[in-house]
């Protein structure tokens, strides 16, 4: 048991009963994360990558939703807890930093009282002056200046990319070994989003914490993560380092993801590469592989891709492991010689 | 078939000018409200302070900056949602600064607006059919007999399925809804479409697709675009010239390639430096300008250069005299003392 890595999710699925029908949100999904690594989840809406997330943080509701599979933190079986068991975990074992920093903070508070708050749970008999100490302490942490006089003040008086720097603080107060940040910095303007995701790196280095970063951006994933998951329709369909993922992208769908990004040198002006059609319902996702309807390889693969559900098999020469029927070297060939053309 | 033989595109007679949209040095100040009856307005808000671009027919200007700059604010001084303060906004030609009742009613269907949030934009209540055709009403001499055809044929050119005509708007993804707003806004065959950050609210697969048609739809219709966005990546795919904004002033103007690689102000610099590429390798590689602070707040703007609070090579001449937005031996005008 002490050789398992921090994090163990093995065949995690969830679902949600809906008038409309069973949403498979999650659907077979399994990945290991090793303490000080960062995992970067990467996928489009409604690809189940954030419902992974707050699953691992025993926040899906279990009366609305079936969970099944297994997930252990630090050896200790997450589903099926008693809801003591996961309040008690979360924050000094794991902890999560949302998206929009103003909803995630009370606007009625000061920070630094929300700061002590978070660092009261776990802590429960510290006194008043401790908790100001800490949060004040957490506050220069994270960077923001003057944290003594910052600390009375309420959210509303911070910027952006400030209040985010509070979420962080909140986070990491019981010093967590694995963070969970699902797109910290989408709403953050780009000049933020760099002081933020250097603040998350040096923070790593810092508490050597285990982090699992939720975007949909391909560009934060290259500047951050260690290992990428590639999510479509509740599903992995790739699972690399990132170096090998951008430089060998196997699976055809993240091919297509990386075709559609422009770059900033100016390199692919001219038509950008698209996916034709959209993102399936998760009502109705297409039998077999998921995302055959808007794969141009189908044809090479004919009935196999419509009736058989690819598994993630290993790319040889690379560290990456792909969902899809094409024998890995023919697709990574395709994929060369589409680039080239 | 010609853009010209549907009957898309409205050259406004024979002699057009080249420039189909101009701003001269526009202003626009929002006074703060007072805290009480007798008390004084606390300041304005300076959101654009002076700025002038101009599109030339055919063309994209896009227009890129951070939140708080006033990218949006000169987005709808060019449609006129806004009266500016000072300065003139030409369309065709035409000053339209102060044009009030019919006459900015006549122009408004040469300059239409394409919105950022495709849910919001359009109304829950109207089929696609309605929605589109709403703009047709408001023509001179409409017939509504031939609405139908005319949204269908809509419909066709941005990549809608026509026999959706009856349906509503929830019956769509958001890149299709995009589109209903992109045939909204090609009703009347406009000249210039502005779009205020038409992909952000979109996936990146999604992403891809909307700038294609847009770009497909400039080519085949003539359009000039006016393109707002935060993204520089998605700006340097699309535009033909690109200004970057900080506080309501443009401090760099230029063709992509003069902009992207020969980067003449310190503001662009670092805020393409802050951008995060898709390539794991090249970004530790790279040299990162992570600038300290925040946006200042535009009622109370720094003296000078209003960039020179976060600048790293800020010196005593930029707190005390603003630079001019000229061409200091780049190929393309910036407004910077110390430029790169």
């Amino acid at each position: 048991m002490s050789d398992e890595p921090l994090l163990v999710v093995d065949d995690l699925r969830v679902s949600f009963s809906t008038p409309d029908g069973v949403v498979k949100a999650v659907d077979g999904v399994s990945f290991t994360l090793e303490p000080g690594r960062t995992l970067g989840i990467v996928g489009e809406s409604g690809s189940g990558k954030s419902v992974t997330a707050s699953t691992i943080m025993g926040l899906t509701n279990s009366a609305t939703a079936s969970i099944e599979g297994s997930i252990r933190l630090g050896g200790k079986e997450i589903r099926g807890a008693s809801d003591e068991d996961v309040r008690r975990m979360r924050g000094s074992d794991m902890a999560m930093v949302f998206q929009d920093p103003m909803s995630a903070l009370n606007p009625y508070y000061t920070v630094g009282r929300q700061i002590g708050e978070a660092y009261k749970v776990h802590h429960p008999g510290a006194k008043k002056a401790e908790l100001r100490d800490v949060a004040i302490s957490m506050m220069e942490k994270v960077g923001i200046p003057n944290p003594v006089g910052r600390s009375d003040e309420f959210p509303h008086q911070f910027s952006g990319g400030m209040r985010q720097r509070i979420v962080i603080a909140i986070a990491l107060v019981n010093n967590p070994r694995l963070l969970i940040a699902d797109e910290p910095t989408t709403a953050l303007d780009v000049t933020v989003q760099a002081q933020i995701l250097e603040l998350m790196k040096s923070i790593q280095e810092e508490f050597g914490s285990a982090i699992i970063l939720i975007t949909h951006d391909l560009g934060v994933i290259a500047e951050v993560a260690d290992d990428v998951a590639v999510m479509y329709a509740g599903r992995m369909v790739e699972r690399a380092t990132a170096i090998d993922l951008f430089e060998t992208p196997a699976h055809p769908y993240t091919w297509g993801l990386m075709g559609a990004v422009h770059s900033l040198d100016g390199s692919g002006r001219g038509s950008l590469r698209t996916i034709p059609g959209s993102p399936p319902s998760l009502i109705a996702v297409p039998s077999g592989c998921p995302f055959h309807p808007r794969c141009q390889f189908v044809d090479r693969v004919g009935s196999r891709c419509s009736e058989e559900r690819p598994s993630l098999h290993e790319v040889p020469g690379t560290s990456s492991r792909s969902a899809c029927h094409l024998p890995s070297e023919t697709v990574v060939e395709l994929l060369r010689a589409g680039v080239s053309s | 078939m010609t853009a010209t033989e549907k009957g898309v595109v409205d050259r406004g007679g024979g002699d057009t000018p080249d420039l189909v949209v101009e701003t001269r040095d526009v202003t626009k100040h929002f006074p703060m409200r007072a805290n009480g009856l007798f008390a004084r307005s606390p300041g304005l808000v300076r959101a654009v302070d002076g700025v002038s671009v101009s599109v030339r027919a055919g063309q994209t200007l896009g227009v890129v900056g951070e939140s708080g700059c006033g990218k949006s604010t000169l987005a709808r001084l060019i449609m006129r949602l806004l009266e500016p303060t000072s300065g003139s906004v030409l369309v065709d030609g035409v000053d339209i600064t102060h044009a009030k009742g019919a006459e900015l009613r006549a122009m408004r269907r040469r300059m239409q607006m394409v919105f950022q949030d495709p849910y919001s934009s359009l109304n829950p209540r109207h089929s696609v059919g309605q929605i589109i055709a709403t703009p047709l009403g408001f023509q001179d001499g409409h017939d509504k007999s031939k609405d139908k055809a005319r949204v269908q044929e809509l419909m066709n050119l941005v990549g809608l399925n026509p026999e959706h005509y009856n349906r509503y708007p929830h019956e769509f993804s958001g890149g299709q809804r995009q589109r209903i707003g992109i045939a909204r806004a090609l009703a009347l065959g406009p000249r210039v479409v502005v779009a205020d950050e038409p992909v952000s609210a979109l996936d990146v697969s999604i992403q891809a697709q909307i700038l294609n048609l847009l770009e497909n739809l400039q080519s085949n219709l003539g359009l000039s675009y006016v393109f707002i966005a935060h993204d520089l990546s998605v700006v340097r795919h699309i535009a033909d010239e690109v200004a970057v904004m900080y506080l309501g002033k443009v401090v760099e103007i230029g063709r992509p390639v003069d902009v992207y690689d020969n980067t003449a102000h310190p503001y662009t610099k670092a805020l393409l430096s802050a951008v995060p590429v898709a390539d794991p390798r090249a970004s530790s590689k790279r040299q990162r300008i992570v600038l300290s602070g925040d946006v200042p707040s535009p009622v109370n703007p720094p003296s000078g250069c209003r960039f020179r609070t976060r600048c790293p090579k800020a010196q005593d001449l930029c707190a005390a005299e603003e630079p001019a937005l000229v061409d200091r031996g780049h190929g393309h005008p910036v407004a910077c003392h110390y430029p790169e």
